[in-house]
């Protein structure tokens, strides 16, 4: 029997590592078979952001990742509604992140949801593990 | 109840270490079952042998050390993170070329599927972090 797992992702993507090692074990624990959620609120909204440029960072963009998560049958990624307006974020400053519904013809969709922080908390809420970056 | 836990912070830095250790020996003593305690991020300097506190400071390492020796709990650092942060076991060291090992009595190195595994196995996954 599988667990529902949800990562929470609060962070910045840069400035602190919290982010990358998160992306990290979302990436390994994809081969568990169980079932995964991400959320990102707070400054976690800004690693799903467009147009990341880190050259003068001296680190590495790892955003494009994000976009493999769709092959990993990754695909239910929550954003707090709250925390993209906060931001002066929209869905549209956001990575286009899509997956193929096996059971719907392999068709492409979305795999972010926009929620209010009610809504997130009862997607916590239904959680066996969550796992707080 | 069955409790893993995830220490996601380093020793003395934070105080992340102290209160999983307090937590840890509490729930033994209510007669709980600790399934594993998992290292991440900054979580792994927990895990090596070269602290040298202050004589009149508790020292977090040899605590974990002899817990784990005492109830055979399994202390378990992400192998991803330890490389970063220097921490390394012999193998690790021979593998990655390095002049020396560091990681002390009772831990042990492996993969962040130990976490996977820790929260499937267990009733409660406890992070204890920022």
């Amino acid at each position: 029997m599988s667990k529902r797992f949800l990562y929470v992702n609060r962070k910045a993507p840069y400035g602190t590592i919290y982010a990358l090692e998160s992306l990290e074990v979302v990436l390994i624990g994809a081969a568990f078979e169980q079932d995964v959620s991400l959320a990102f609120l707070d400054d976690g909204v800004f690693q799903l952001t467009r147009g990341q440029q880190t050259d003068e960072l001296g680190v590495k963009n790892f955003s494009p990742t994000y976009k493999a998560l769709g092959d990993y049958d990754v695909n239910k990624i929550y954003v707090e509604r709250e925390s993209l307006e906060a931001r002066g974020l929209s869905l549209d400053d956001l990575l286009p992140l899509t997956y193929e519904d096996e059971d719907d013809d392999w068709a492409e969709k979305d795999s972010i949801k926009l929620v209010s922080a009610a809504e997130l908390a009862e997607i916590m809420q239904a959680q066996d593990v969550v796992l707080s970056f | 109840m069955k409790f893993s836990i995830l220490v996601s912070e380093g020793p003395y830095t934070h105080q992340a270490a102290d209160t999983a250790y307090n937590f840890t020996q509490a729930a033994l003593e209510k007669g709980h079952e600790i399934y594993r305690i998992f290292f991440y991020h900054d979580g792994v300097n927990n895990g090596t042998r070269l602290t040298t506190p202050p004589q009149d400071d508790r020292n977090i390492v040899n605590r974990w050390s002899e817990l784990a020796q005492e109830h055979e709990i399994d202390l378990v650092l992400c192998v991803a993170a330890a490389q970063r942060r220097g921490i390394a076991d012999a193998d690790e060291a021979r593998r990655n070329g390095k002049d020396a090992d560091n990681i002390a009595a009772g831990f042990r190195i492996s993969g962040l599927g130990q976490l996977i595994d820790a929260g499937i196995e267990a009733d409660r996954l406890i992070t204890f972090g920022d």
